[in-house]
């Protein structure tokens, strides 16, 4: 059913007026012209597509839009504020954390989620709570070290 | 060298058309017409704006920074840091001075394409020996201008210097207004002990935009009228269209059907609505039953495929053979996906008669080609840019998906994107191919005596022995088109196309013969890593033997030991590879947990450290998928892996604690890194394996069920 559905995505009041069974990642997409969340597999098994909707990771490739009529919305695009790079992504950037780049905003977002819930995680509970997100290039040993070195950093204050 | 010879006349310029436009003034271009073929424009007809003789351009702008345009494509390799790290050391400036410009095809040099770990050992030494020169030729420049002599100057962060006369110049200032073309003369390059920015890990140049969501892929970008495309898929390779019924879809708003030919394809606005509208189509195949699957497949490839050649041989094979103790076996492994994260991504947007692709390729310039041929246009009216491509590994070398977006693009009159599904993405596939290698060999004495070899369908990538063994004999089919081609396509061999996939080949064959390897240290009852080194006199592969052992802590002991340890050697371009990987296993479930891995590399001078622990890092990574789980099944043309649930690559929890040690080897050129470290990885966990359970597995992977298996028949 085509209808408005309002949202606050990366900190903005939004609307879209589309079907609402439309899935989320091709809303964000192809409407609303925000393309750091990726299609990877198209059926929650990779994680490129992660973004948080109130606080919780979610697969936008297997979600539909109407789920987030009323929350908030936090895509790779909203990380950062004024300019200034949020402490996951420096710590991304701190430990070389990528090669092809592809899966990175997903791995971005899942930590987000991870550093919210749990904000000092050990090593092990990174890996469990990151082992559906998946990266070819191997950045894997990499991305938790980020994710460690970010916690570090902020310190339970995530935003 | 003269300046005048460097400075050329305007009007040679514009014989080469106005090329980089956008340059204005400073503009100093930097050339040579490298000896290297594989560089070199392969025919004669010109692009639509750069000079055909030349491989690099830089353009030194008049704030001093640099640009450099050249014709490779990032992968997630890291070209875009390393490549400016040599420019930046050569010319002796800032690496942060650097702005590289990779492809666009209408206004990069022409390259033959990123793959074969080309970019570091080929273009190298070429782009190190322009930017070499350009110093020089600046230099001397600014000589004439101090009116004193070059040896004096000095020069630092592009800004030269007079101590004696107290002047200075910066390199943006002193080619202000001017164009400069050189042919490579020989400048030498700089040695290792004169280092500033090669040996370092910088930042790398593409890290801000990937960490931010700005890095854009061919996905990812979109042009105005934009509509995205779904292609009606046939059920299984060999399958033909009977009937299709499009009126469902053509009835869905905004939705349109195209058919060209045997291309049924949808387009909308939006790419989910485009998924739904193709959901509404309803055809019919004729199936075929070609007895063909991932289980029979390679009694088929030794029966079917080309009869190979011996490509090396010494000693007398036959006779050796007979006075000694010998074992045969088979080792096979299964087809292997690239499966990158990105799918096969395009958009393509004619305009008149010009078109724009912007593709996920490795092959920017064959694809400009092809695009050429498939529209119909002339080269000059194909632009094609290769954005940011979201992995690879030989996989993004098959242009089909650009292809179809063209021919769609101008059925519908409108630009079209058209990103693989990922179902889609396995079923047009370039695997690599399913192969069979036989191995006879003999030992006398402790020492092989005799080596017998034949490999069927994977190539000959690393396929003849490093190891000293008086007799010896090596037979395979070379890499080549025929080789590669679906069993429909005449002197094709395989139920679906296979192609390049990191290292072609050479997995396969390192792993055939470095189990072998054990089985005769076994047999010998020598400890596995003295068994090589007793059969190998080429220094640097006992030097990175040697290394990878000395890490990890290797006790000689004979095999097998129950512990789980296993060594590899291999080699491949002039890169020395030796890993040591160790296994845990449970026999009750078959599951092989890799926990530790030990790679050792010469690749010669490393350009960035932590750029190459990347290369190999992910090379561990791929080669533990192609030990372990990763296979591609099918029947009767059919593909039941479809996705990444039923094709399981390696994920946080697989990966072992990794340690990569680099060999220094100053006095050698820099080598390949993105793909020689896979090579030894499967074949070390393969001999951690069998150390293991005291039996061997002879396919890749080593699947569960596989090592059931072996355990039951042991």
């Amino acid at each position: 059913m085509e209808r408005t559905i309002a949202f606050n995505l990366n900190g903005k009041k939004t609307q879209v007026k589309v079907d609402d069974e439309r899935t989320l990642l091709w809303v964000l997409r192809s409407d609303l012209g925000l393309t750091g969340a990726k299609f990877g597999c198209g059926a929650a098994l990779c994680g490129s597509c992660t973004v948080i909707v109130d606080k919780e990771a979610v697969r936008s490739c297997s979600v539909p839009v109407k789920d987030i009529a009323g929350k908030r919305l936090l895509t790779i695009e909203g990380l950062s504020k004024n300019g200034q790079l949020h402490p996951l992504q420096d710590a991304f950037v701190h430990h070389n954390a990528m090669q092809c780049g592809f899966c990175t905003p997903g791995m971005i977002m899942k930590a987000y989620a991870l550093l919210l819930q749990n904000p000092k995680p050990t090593r092990a509970e990174i890996i469990r709570y990151m082992d559906d997100n998946l990266c070819r290039c191997g950045g894997h040993e990499r991305i938790v070290a980020a994710i460690q070195y970010a916690a570090a950093a902020t310190k339970g204050r995530m935003s | 060298m003269k300046v005048e010879d460097a400075i050329v006349a305007e009007k040679t310029v514009v014989n080469r058309r106005d090329f980089l436009k956008a340059g204005g003034a400073g503009l100093v271009v930097l050339f040579w017409v490298g000896p290297l073929k594989a560089f070199q424009q392969p025919y004669t007809e010109a692009p639509p704006s750069i000079p055909t003789d030349f491989n690099a351009f830089l353009q030194i702008k008049p704030d001093n920074t640099i640009t450099c345009f050249v014709g490779r494509v990032e992968l997630g390799q890291g070209p875009k840091t390393a490549l400016a790290q040599l420019v930046a050391e050569e010319l002796d400036v800032p690496f942060d001075a650097i702005d590289m410009v990779m492809v666009d095809t209408d206004v990069c040099p022409w390259d033959m394409g990123t793959f074969g770990s080309l970019s570091i050992r080929v273009l190298g030494p070429i782009l190190r020996g322009a930017s070499a020169e350009a110093r020089a030729v600046l230099l001397k420049m600014a000589a004439d201008q101090f009116g004193a002599p070059v040896a004096r100057l000095q020069v630092s962060d592009g800004v030269i210097t007079d101590p004696t006369q107290g002047k200075r110049v910066t390199y943006g200032t002193l080619v202000q207004g001017k164009r400069i073309e050189k042919h490579l003369g020989k400048t030498p390059l700089k040695t290792v002990s004169a280092f500033k920015v090669m040996g370092k890990s910088p930042q790398r140049k593409d890290a801000i935009e990937k960490v931010t969501g700005k890095a854009q892929f061919a996905g990812d970008v979109t042009v105005p009228g934009m509509v995205y495309a779904r292609i009606l898929r046939s059920p299984a390779h060999g399958a033909k269209l009977k009937s299709a019924d499009t009126s469902a879809a053509e009835k869905m708003p905004g939705a349109q059907v195209l058919k060209d030919g045997d291309l049924i394809a949808v387009i909308h606005e939006r790419p989910d609505l485009a998924d739904k509208a193709l959901g509404l189509i309803k055809a019919e195949y004729d199936r075929p039953q070609t007895g063909l699957d991932d289980k029979t497949i390679f009694d088929h490839l030794v029966r079917n495929a080309q009869p190979p050649k011996v490509i090396a041989e010494s000693g007398t094979v036959e006779s050796a053979d007979k006075t000694a103790n010998s074992i045969e076996n088979t080792y096979v492994q299964s087809y292997c996906s690239h499966a990158a994260i990105e799918t096969h991504s395009a958009l393509a947007q004619i305009q008149g008669n010009k078109v724009t692709v912007w593709a996920a390729t490795q092959i920017p310039f064959r694809l400009r080609d092809l695009v050429a041929q498939t529209l119909g246009f002339p080269k000059a009216n194909v632009r094609v840019i290769a954005s940011y491509v979201g992995g690879a590994f030989g996989g993004k070398t098959n242009p089909q998906n650009c292809l179809e977006a063209v021919r769609l693009a101008k059925l519908v009159g409108k630009p079209v994107q058209l990103v693989y599904r990922r179902d889609e993405d396995f079923f047009n596939e370039r695997f690599r191919p399913a192969a069979v290698v036989k191995i006879r060999s003999a030992l006398t004495n402790g020492q092989i005596t005799s080596w017998d070899y034949t490999v069927y369908a994977a190539g000959d990538g690393g396929a003849a022995t490093f190891y000293d063994i008086p007799n010896q004999r090596t037979t395979a089919v070379p890499v080549s088109a025929i080789a590669w081609q679906k069993q429909d396509t005449a002197g094709g061999l395989h139920p679906f196309n296979v192609g390049p996939w990191r290292m072609p080949g050479t997995l396969t064959n390192t792993f055939a013969r470095e189990s072998q390897m054990d089985l005769l240290a076994t047999k010998a009852g020598v400890d596995p890593v003295e068994f090589r080194l007793q059969h190998l006199s080429d220094k640097r592969m006992r030097r990175v033997l040697e290394a990878a052992t000395k890490q990890f802590g290797w006790k000689p002991a004979k095999p097998p030991t129950g512990k789980g340890v296993g060594v590899a050697c291999g080699t491949t371009y002039k890169t020395y590879v030796a890993t040591v990987a160790q296994v845990a296993l449970d026999k009750s479930t078959g599951k092989v947990r890799v926990e530790h891995v030990v790679t050792a590399v010469d690749a010669g001078v490393i350009v960035n450290p932590d750029g190459t622990r990347q290369q190999v890092e992910g090379c561990i990574t791929m080669g533990i998928g192609s030990a372990l789980s990763e296979e591609v099944g099918f029947s009767n043309g059919e593909m039941h892996t479809r996705n990444f649930d039923s094709y399981e690559i390696p994920r946080f929890s697989t990966m072992p604690t990794m340690e990569v040690v680099l060999i220094d080897n100053p006095d050698l050129a820099p080598d390949a890194i993105a793909e020689p470290p896979v090579i030894t990885v499967p074949a070390a966990i393969a001999n951690a394996v069998s150390d293991a359970i005291g039996t061997r597995l002879f396919q890749l992977p080593m699947t569960p069920p596989r090592i059931l298996q072996a355990l039951k028949q042991s």
